[in-house]
């Protein structure tokens, strides 16, 4: 039983259950799934500043702030208390890529080369940590959504906008991959 | 109250599945194994499937309501080209989309809490630039 809290799940476990998340949302209060809206929550009940993209009654979205609330006791449970010991199996072919780029640490979820608190005021570190940080909350904002709210809910209701954003994700992600961090990790 | 459970649900699988994992997010952009897209293709088709059940059954919430989801406005082509795009490279430079920066800030890597902030930032100053932006 124990077991099955460290290990990891495979794809065809989980993903069931992440999609498991839309009905579930609908069925607890009719609310749809999305993360990247609790950015705009977040922003209306601090520091609003006029704006009108804040000026909205954010209480009446509270719901996204306990989910969100939820998703980081759920990382405490399963990557603190439940965490699993083993490296990740990642494809061979991934890990030679990599490491020819500099990484050298495949231990736990993130590279601990890149991030790290004595990095983070390098070029390397502004560019992944900050400026990789803030595209996400701006990019997901203008876009509307992001992986939950566009490329898993969008998609599974076959919506045209939702579409033309995950496009624009892995063409994004593509470029960074490609061109970009064979540079950045070479800072 | 029921959503910080649904919450912790949706962490858990999030974390035991990898999909916060940075190196599996570069595993998918480099198309070496299966996993994530095994992951979102997975969780697209059951999300799909149960919204056609809900319609095709006419099923409402716990309280008899009927329930829709909230449509994006497809009316609109720019927002979502140029949204996607700087969130693609949000999304590869991070390794995490939002989701998986709650989750990991909550695993204990605290470091991740500097991404998260700025993902806040940034949605700030989209709030702030919103007007003059095409979309």
């Amino acid at each position: 039983m124990i077991d099955l809290l460290t290990q990891p799940w495979p794809w065809y476990v989980a993903g069931p259950l992440i999609g498991l998340m839309l009905p579930l949302l609908l069925f607890l209060g009719n609310k749809t799934f999305g993360v990247s809206s609790s950015f705009r929550h977040v922003c209306s009940a601090t520091i609003p500043a006029g704006l009108e993209y804040f000026n909205y009654n954010w209480k009446e979205s509270r719901w996204n702030l306990w989910f969100v609330l939820g998703m980081i006791i759920g990382g405490f449970l399963g990557g603190f208390v439940f965490d699993n010991p083993e490296p990740i199996q990642l494809a061979a072919q991934t890990q030679q890529e990599l490491a020819v780029l500099g990484i050298s640490d495949f231990d736990g979820m993130i590279p601990n080369d890149l991030f790290n608190w004595s990095n983070l005021l390098s070029l390397q570190g502004l560019i992944v940590m900050i400026a990789g940080g803030f595209l996400v909350g701006f990019g997901a904002r203008y876009a509307g959504g992001c992986t939950s709210g566009h490329a898993i809910t969008g998609m599974a209701s076959f919506q045209k906008a939702s579409i033309i954003s995950t496009v624009g994700f892995f063409i994004g992600g593509l470029i960074v991959t490609y061109l970009l961090l064979p540079v950045i990790l070479n800072l | 109250m029921r959503y910080l459970f649904a919450g912790i649900f949706f962490g858990f699988v999030l974390i035991k599945s990898e999909v916060v994992s940075w190196f599996r997010i570069q595993e998918m952009f480099r198309f070496d194994a299966i996993h994530m897209y095994g992951v979102l293709g997975s969780a697209i088709i059951v999300g799909a499937l149960s919204l056609w059940l809900i319609n095709r059954l006419n099923i409402g919430d716990k309280d008899g309501n009927s329930m829709s989801l909230e449509s994006k406005d497809n009316s609109l082509n720019k927002r979502y080209v140029y949204g996607g795009l700087i969130f693609g490279l949000g999304w590869a430079l991070t390794g995490a989309c939002p989701g998986p920066l709650y989750v990991l800030s909550g695993s204990g890597l605290l470091i991740m809490l500097v991404p998260l902030m700025s993902a806040i930032a940034g949605a700030w100053v989209y709030g702030y630039l919103r007007p003059k932006l095409p979309h």
